[in-house]
């Protein structure tokens, strides 16, 4: 008997019992259902957390001042200025690995335009910041290295602050703005960013030229920097060396015994990234393993319906064994009608889950990635579980005595 | 070996008889039971032959009919049909044989329920690997030589007994087979039902198919023409008889050639 043939036979026997028949791909269509819309999820996931890291900086270092505590704990970085300008200087001249390196001064303080007001972070930096951050401008100009060394009064502000001040979708280049009552020309704005791992929202801040900062709002030591800097590696692949050789320079120019606490700190973002990123792949990996489970309860429900189904059409298949039909006719017949179920199952489970992705995309505001392995795979996997699962009845029914199946009752 | 005196041998008339069977015999097993439903059977069925199995309920002539079918194999003996010694074929191959050589009729029709009658005439064709017109073809055709070439869609549930049978006999027809095999076809038909399905049976015999058949009713086995008694599992009596014509069939049939779609 052709294939064609076969699965002519396969699909009318199933349409014979419609109920049942889609009854036993529900379990399937659920199952796939599920894993492509986990896998979508995990990956959206994925995909969110990647970015909201692209935005804090590639191959980013945060050296924080201060020391910890005896015990290990935190203690209050930041509060005690143990950094100096000549630190900055020595990391980004001395250190191999280190890129760039930027500080990272900032104060709290209420911003106004000619009608408005908003109380946002102020950042006092230097070019170099924009680039570690890899934060791209969307109207008008950086800050620029003569705005740092002559202390100028220009502004960079994030989208929120734009919105704020000046309403949604306004250029405010030219425009003046007040901080703490000293007048800044708004030069430039960062374009959207979105928000942090931690939920920060990177587009509320503006920036000054870190002269202008220390001048204008916060006084703070001259030697010292009041608060940290934020450091570039030179790839993603050197971010520990940067971290080890800044550590080790740190340490000599702050003249620490060995064995003694450092009196800084450094962060290592890609670590931080890396260690959200490993929770994202352990999410995935569980609803993977959730959704694989529930493929198998659905291949399971098609072996059981594919037993009783056998057991129900023992006389028709003692009748096409009596008119001509091998063990391998029968077993076929059977293997496709299972075959025929699962993917059928698989089929409408990716429409299901790639719309159940899409809607809890959206819902999240996450990424919607549809991986067309991933498809490939849910159609390859439905058809291994409907063979798989589908062999054992089939077996079972091409093994059947002729006699014994006729005589069924 | 049994040798009864009226049993003809055909190694006498020197030609290779359609069936034989030598010495056969068929045991079940039923836990510590054995069950001897054939204790050594010889037989001899000549091409073209109208015969008839009888014998009481039990006497083995099922068991007979199904190793003759090729559905069963003996437990003991050798079979030769065609002079090709199936007893010894495969699964596979006896499937083939099932197929091609001989056609099976049931006492309760064993047609496919919720499928038309010319699907089910079709089945051993599809097995057969006829391609799909044909199939129709030929299967139309032997619908239409048992009267029910009007009937092709209809399905077994809107069917009489006796056109049941009929659409079983244009199943075991359809492949050209060389032998019909028929155990109790008449045996769920009313009795003007049952002249009926003989009248077509002995059409078939006149055709040049060999008919095997088997009843417990005497005025059917009149139609045949030679009857073969079985008891406890060997054969008692084996006559040749002028047969008795079973009257004209009410429908018409069509000769082959008459339907071509
Ligand atoms: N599958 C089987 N298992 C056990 N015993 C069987 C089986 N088939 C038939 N028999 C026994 O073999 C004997 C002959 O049965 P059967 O050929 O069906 O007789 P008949 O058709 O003449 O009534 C009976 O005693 C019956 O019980
Ligand atoms: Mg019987």
């Amino acid at each position: 008997m052709s294939w064609l043939q076969t699965l002519r036979v396969a699909l009318r026997a199933l349409a014979r019992n419609k109920m049942r028949s889609f009854l036993t791909t529900l379990g399937m269509v659920i199952g796939v259902c599920a894993v492509i819309a986990m896998v979508a999820i995990g990956d959206g996931a994925k995909a969110r957390v990647e970015q909201a890291f692209a935005s804090m900086g590639s191959n980013m270092l945060i050296v924080l001042p201060g020391t910890t505590t005896a015990g290990g704990a935190m203690g209050g970085f930041g509060s005690q200025p143990t950094l100096t300008w000549d630190d900055l200087k020595a990391i980004q001249t001395e250190v191999p690995a280190v890129r760039w390196a930027a500080p990272a001064l900032r104060a709290n303080a209420q911003v106004l335009s000619e009608d408005q007001n908003w109380t946002t972070s102020v950042s006092g930096t230097t070019p170099d910041y924009f680039r570690i951050r890899s934060w791209a401008l969307g109207q008008g100009s950086s800050i620029g290295e003569s705005d740092v060394d002559g202390g100028t009064k220009v502004a960079v502000l994030g989208q929120t602050v734009v919105d704020k001040l000046f309403g949604p979708g306004a250029n405010p280049v030219g425009q003046v703005i007040r901080v703490k009552n000293v007048p800044f020309n708004v030069v430039g704005v960062l374009t959207k960013k979105g928000q942090s791992p931690m939920g920060q929202d990177y587009d509320d801040g503006i920036f000054i030229p870190v002269s202008t900062f220390q001048q204008k709002i916060q006084g703070g030591l001259k030697n010292y920097l009041a608060g940290p800097m934020i450091v570039s590696a030179t790839s993603a692949g050197t971010t520990d060396r940067a971290q080890r050789q800044i550590e080790a320079l740190l340490r000599d120019r702050h003249r620490l015994q060995p064995g003694s606490d450092d009196d800084f700190s450094i962060r290592n973002l890609s670590e931080l990234a890396a260690a959200q990123q490993e929770g994202t792949r352990t999410l995935t990996t569980l609803l993977a393993a959730i959704a694989a489970v529930s493929l198998l309860v659905g291949g399971i429900g098609i072996m059981n319906i594919m037993l009783v189904s056998v057991t129900e059409r023992t006389r028709e298949i003692g009748v096409r064994m009596a008119v001509g039909a091998k063990a391998g006719d029968i077993r076929l017949q059977f293997l496709v009608e299972a075959l025929s179920l699962a993917v059928a199952g698989g089929f409408i489970g990716i429409a299901l889950g790639m719309g159940l992705a899409w809607r809890l995309a959206a819902s999240f505001g996450w990424p919607v990635l549809f991986r067309p392995d991933v498809i490939v795979v849910a159609v390859a996997f439905s058809g291994v579980i409907g063979v798989g699962f589908g062999l054992y009845p089939a077996h079972k029914a091409s093994q059947l005595d002729p006699i014994q199946a006729l005589r069924f009752e | 070996m049994e040798h009864h005196p009226m049993e003809h041998d055909p190694e006498e008339r020197g030609s290779t008889p359609l069936i034989r069977l030598e010495d056969v015999a068929k045991t079940y097993r039923m836990g510590d039971v054995e069950v001897h439903a054939l204790r050594g059977v010889t037989l001899s069925i000549e091409r073209g032959e109208f015969t008839a199995v009888m014998g009481a309920s039990g006497s083995g002539k099922s068991t007979l009919m199904n190793i003759l079918g090729c559905l069963d194999r003996p437990t003991r003996g050798r079979y030769l049909l065609e002079g090709k010694e199936v007893s010894r074929f495969s699964a596979d191959r006896l499937a083939e044989v099932r197929n091609r050589t001989v056609g099976f009729v049931f006492q309760n029709f064993n047609l496919l329920s919720r499928t038309s009658a010319l699907e089910n005439v079709e089945l051993p064709l599809l097995y057969a690997g006829v391609p799909t017109a044909e199939r129709h073809r030929r299967a139309i055709e032997a619908l239409a030589r048992v009267g029910l070439g009007d009937r092709a869609d209809h399905h077994p549930n809107q069917m009489s007994g006796g056109q049941q049978q009929r659409v079983a006999i244009a199943r075991a027809l359809v492949n050209q087979p060389q032998v019909i095999l028929a155990d109790e076809p008449t045996g769920n038909l009313d009795s003007r039902t049952s002249t009926e399905v003989m009248a077509l049976f002995q059409e078939l015999g006149r055709a040049g198919i060999t008919v095997v058949l088997v009843t417990h009713e005497p005025d059917i086995s009149e139609y045949a023409a030679r009857i073969v008694v079985t008891r406890d599992g060997r054969i008692l009596s084996d006559q040749r008889r002028t047969p008795k014509r079973a009257e004209r069939s009410p429908w018409e049939p069509v000769a082959v050639g008459e339907v071509a779609p």
